[in-house]
């Protein structure tokens, strides 16, 4: 069993408390990305002694809301404190707030404001192709966010520049706060439309599968000529019975029962892929 | 009359930086042409981004630029960098603290006839509410070469608006007083201050030169740094005067006699008249017929204060 598939099992417990002891968060999302940004972090060039290195690799987290997840992993990368996180997360004049801001360690830009990261990444990976650097930008948006006019602005301009250094993904959910993608609006096929954008397109058949995720990285990496899109597909809520594929716990705060019964069924999944 | 434009100054400028540094990185909208900027283009292509008719791309790859380093210099016309792209300015550009120079080019009413969609009256208000954000209105291409080589020094975010025409030399070249964030004084006065911006300098100053032949003693105030605005220097120049004139090509919410009106108030109390565009789309025409039109004009300024000083 990979190491990571079951980290992320005990980075979701530090998501549910950073949740229930700040009084809210965004746990649908933080829950389905939360392989995505585990995967990404342990590929990552990134080093919390260097965090001004230039070869450094960039991630923007445009789905800025499952900030959660990210507090979570750059702790475990070593860039942040959890039980800081855990103590002061949304408290009164704490550093920790609801979305990412680039004033603590690891996090390069302030996010939150949907349908931003893929066009600042744009300018990061355009800056890294005239300063003749290797590092990656990465980005991880939501399928609702794909809504955002601004996306298709940036999907042009690094199909159109050819930015085979810049690596973006989708958290296919298939659910944003009013409920269904699809029906909120629509995006019927999106491969097709990211092609038609002159993107190479990947498509991951399970999302929070920690392999198939380092799978479709390693092809991105191998991507010459074009950036490269992942189409992750995701379970929102993943880790609970309680919480999966249901909009209504896009940003519902458990109560103490719930808590309890998440965490135990989190306890038990890591168990049971122990046991695989 | 000067035949160069404050926006031809800015791209020669660039081009100079651009030689000797480059980290000086200039993206357009399919603007390159309307900014003056082709001829960047052409000696610096690598050092040239262009986006297409993106606005909110634009402001975003600019910052994604400047977060690895570049000194990125936005340029696009003022109406649509200032408000179609504004939630980029304010999030990518302030709240992230990028080392982006948002230029507005073709600012105020310059593309006269063009209509409202063109103008940008709202410039002012809106990025000054932006906080980090400053907010620059050069008056002559002397004062936007100065200005644009201050802004090559420093890492923080600006906004620069600048004009479509070329406008009558308000400083000499070669002896352009110039401090940063500080206000200049164009002339003393003893009756009637008049602090005005951008391409309402010159009329200002042709306006106190028409009421000093009257007998009406005005200084004139050249706040080409509207945000942050020269407080100290403001108050300095209005100490002692009856009245104070303000003067701008913007729409009269928000813009410098705001402030302007705000810093007078708490501090010396005293009347404060705010000339600038009415709060309606702006009747068709040039923008000299317009601001003939709406007494932006040295007579019209002179006017004002008049009435003021007998009223």
């Amino acid at each position: 069993m990979n190491a990571l598939a079951l980290k992320a099992y005990d980075l979701r417990r530090d998501v549910l408390d950073i949740i229930v002891n700040g009084g809210g968060g965004h746990i649908g999302g933080d829950m389905s990305s939360m392989e995505i940004m585990l995967a990404l972090y342990s590929r990552m060039n990134v080093d919390p002694s260097r965090p001004d290195d230039p070869d450094r690799d960039r991630f923007v987290l445009s789905k800025g809301h499952c900030v959660e997840t990210l507090y979570a992993v750059l702790a475990d990368k070593g860039f942040l404190d959890i039980g800081e996180v855990k103590a002061r997360f949304s408290r009164f004049g704490s550093e920790y707030i609801g979305h990412p801001h680039n004033t603590l360690p690891g996090i390069e830009m302030n996010s939150g404001s949907l349908g931003h990261g893929l066009s600042v990444c744009v300018g990061m990976a355009l800056a890294g192709k005239m300063d003749k650097r290797n590092y990656r930008v990465y980005t991880l948006m939501g399928d609702g966010e794909l809504a955002e006019g601004s996306i298709w602005e940036a999907l042009m301009a690094a199909g159109h520049y050819k930015l085979d250094n810049l690596c973006a993904v989708v958290d296919r959910n298939h659910l944003q706060i009013s409920g269904n993608t699809e029906d909120v609006m629509g995006h019927h096929d999106l491969h097709a439309r990211f092609a038609a954008f002159d993107w190479h397109v990947i498509d991951v058949a399970d999302g929070n599968d920690v392999d198939q995720l380092n799978a479709a990285f390693d092809e991105a990496e191998q991507t010459r000529g074009q950036p490269t899109i992942i189409i992750a597909n995701t379970v929102k809520g993943k880790g609970s019975t309680l919480m999966e594929n249901k909009a209504s716990w896009h940003h519902h705060l458990p109560n103490a029962e719930e808590y309890a019964a998440i965490r135990k069924e989190l306890l038990e999944r890591k168990e049971a892929l122990l046991h695989e | 009359m000067n035949k160069i434009a404050n926006r031809a100054m800015m791209c020669e400028v660039l081009k100079e930086a651009a030689s000797q540094d480059r980290d000086v990185i200039v993206l357009c909208s399919d603007s390159r042409g309307s900014a003056s900027l082709a001829s960047f283009a052409e000696a610096y292509p690598e050092q040239f981004v262009e986006v297409g008719i993106a606005e909110q791309d634009l402001v975003s790859i600019a910052a994604g630029l400047a977060s690895c380093g570049k000194k990125a210099f936005a340029v696009s016309p003022a109406s649509f960098i200032s408000t179609r792209s504004y939630e980029q300015c304010k999030v990518d550009c302030a709240y992230s603290n990028t080392n982006v120079k948002l230029v507005g080019i073709s600012g105020g009413v310059s593309y006269g006839a063009l209509g409202m969609t063109h103008h940008s009256a709202q410039d002012i208000a809106a990025m000054s509410a932006i906080p980090g954000m400053r907010v620059y209105l050069p008056s002559d291409r002397h004062q936007t070469r100065k200005l644009f080589e201050a802004l090559l020094q420093d890492k923080q975010t600006a906004y620069i608006r600048l004009g479509r025409n070329p406008v009558e030399d308000v400083y000499e070249e070669g002896s352009v007083p110039f401090e940063m964030d500080k206000a200049t004084v164009l002339s003393e006065g003893t009756d009637v201050l008049l602090v005005a911006c951008g391409e309402m300098v010159k009329p200002s100053r042709d306006a106190a030169e028409l009421l000093n032949g009257q007998g009406i003693s005005a200084g004139v105030l050249d706040m080409y740094c509207v945000k942050p605005l020269d407080r100290e220097g403001l108050l300095k120049a209005a100490n002692g005067k009856k009245l104070v004139i303000t003067v701008e090509e913007h729409a009269p919410f928000g813009g410098l006699g705001s402030m302007v009106a705000q810093v007078i108030s708490a501090n010396d109390p005293k009347r404060v008249i705010n000339l600038a565009l009415p709060d309606a789309p702006v009747i068709t025409g040039t923008s000299q017929e317009v601001f003939d039109y709406y007494g932006l004009n040295a007579a019209g300024i002179a006017d004002t204060v008049k009435k003021a000083l007998e009223g």
